[in-house]
């Protein structure tokens, strides 16, 4: 069988696949760690207003609270698509 | 002053409660005196692991709820004097658990022992994060399995933003990552993730590796936590754990398979897988 799999090309390693999915999701995960509990819903109904406007995809926006001292930073990126 | 560890994971079956029982049984076997609490109310099952289920009478609600004293609650370890274990309710709803309550009881349990370990339900709803939410340390059980794994890193964050010491700003809950089910033959084929690689998606301290164990199951069957059985690979990797816990440097076992002699070699049979 081992044989086989080495005649065929060898396979990429599922662990390895693994080990892979999980550090993207761990890295998203930890992006909304610490966040308000209101904040997806801010995300998506920022993105309707946006998009009434421009047409932006789903992912064309990036919104983060940031913390520093007494006062807080609320960031939001929205990438618009070229104008051609 | 008792130091309160919760032993918790997020996915369920992971090994939560058998790692609870040999690691609060480990610790009293070195003279500490040590409570462990089942904070799955609904769906006990530490007092079977320990092997004291016909011995309950009352449990954490009926403490919490002025039904019994905390002594008429407790149950005292057969093996060990040294050693208690607070069951959990069987027929109550999880919201019979208050965080006045918990704080209560805990906080009498801290000036009787040098231990307290907290049996975390699985998920991360109300009960998960009672069983949390006053400790000082916590072990973080998971399994070499993607869906474990990333469970564990939603817990990390309970830990670090949902616990009385986050919201007191004091400092954070010192976190130790469990790995168990650990298989060093099917990582060497590279159908398991590896130790390192937990280690570095998780990133927290490794305070111990439990290899897949055929004792493990034995020893639930019998209500002997695994720990007693100092023969098996898992009852020595659990002993291991609870050394590095006591603040010792024990080298890691298990994580590599073991390399064979000649004379298994030749007589031995195949591998198991």
């Amino acid at each position: 069988m081992k044989l086989l799999e080495f005649l065929k090309g060898e396979r990429k390693k599922s662990a390895s696949v693994a080990k892979e999915r999980l550090q993207i999701i761990v890295a998203h995960q930890r992006g909304h760690r610490g966040q308000p509990d209101y904040m997806p819903m801010l995300e998506q109904e920022l993105l309707e207003v946006i998009r009434r406007y421009v047409k932006v995809d789903q992912d064309a926006i990036n919104i983060s609270l940031d913390s520093e001292d007494d006062c807080s930073v609320l960031e939001l990126n929205v990438t618009l698509p070229n104008r051609d | 002053m008792a130091k309160i560890i919760v032993v918790t994971s997020g996915k369920g079956g992971v090994g939560k409660t058998t790692s609870a029982a040999a690691i609060a049984t480990g610790l009293a076997l070195r003279g500490n005196k040590t409570v462990v609490i089942d904070f799955d109310v609904g769906l006990r099952n530490l007092d079977l692991i320990m092997g004291c289920e016909r011995r309950v009478v009352y449990d954490l609600v009926n403490v919490i709820q002025g039904e019994a004293g905390l002594n008429q609650a407790l149950i005292r370890d057969k093996r060990s004097e040294n050693l208690h274990i607070l069951p959990a309710s069987q027929t109550r709803d999880k919201d019979a658990l208050t965080l006045e309550g918990v704080e209560t009881i805990l906080g009498s349990l801290s000036e009787e022992f040098d231990y307290i370990i907290c049996d975390s339900p699985a998920g991360i709803e109300r009960g998960a994060q009672l069983a949390l939410y006053f400790a000082d340390e916590a072990i973080v059980v998971t399994n070499p399995e993607v869906s474990s794994v990333r469970d564990s890193d939603r817990i990390l964050g309970l830990l670090s933003s949902k616990s009385r010491r986050a919201e007191q700003n004091r400092e954070p809950i010192k976190e130790h990552l469990l790995v168990t089910r650990y298989n060093p033959n099917r990582v060497d084929d590279g159908d398991m993730l590896n130790l390192d690689d937990i280690c570095e998606i998780l990133a927290i301290n490794l305070i111990g590796l439990i290899p897949e164990s055929e004792a493990v199951l034995r020893s639930s069957n019998q209500g002997v936590p695994v720990i007693h059985d100092d023969k098996s690979d898992a009852g020595q990797a659990y002993a291991d754990t609870v050394s590095r816990l006591m603040g010792e440097d024990v080298p890691l076992r298990f994580q590599h398979v073991p390399k064979r002699g000649l004379i298994s070699r030749m007589f031995g049979g195949g591998g198991r897988r």
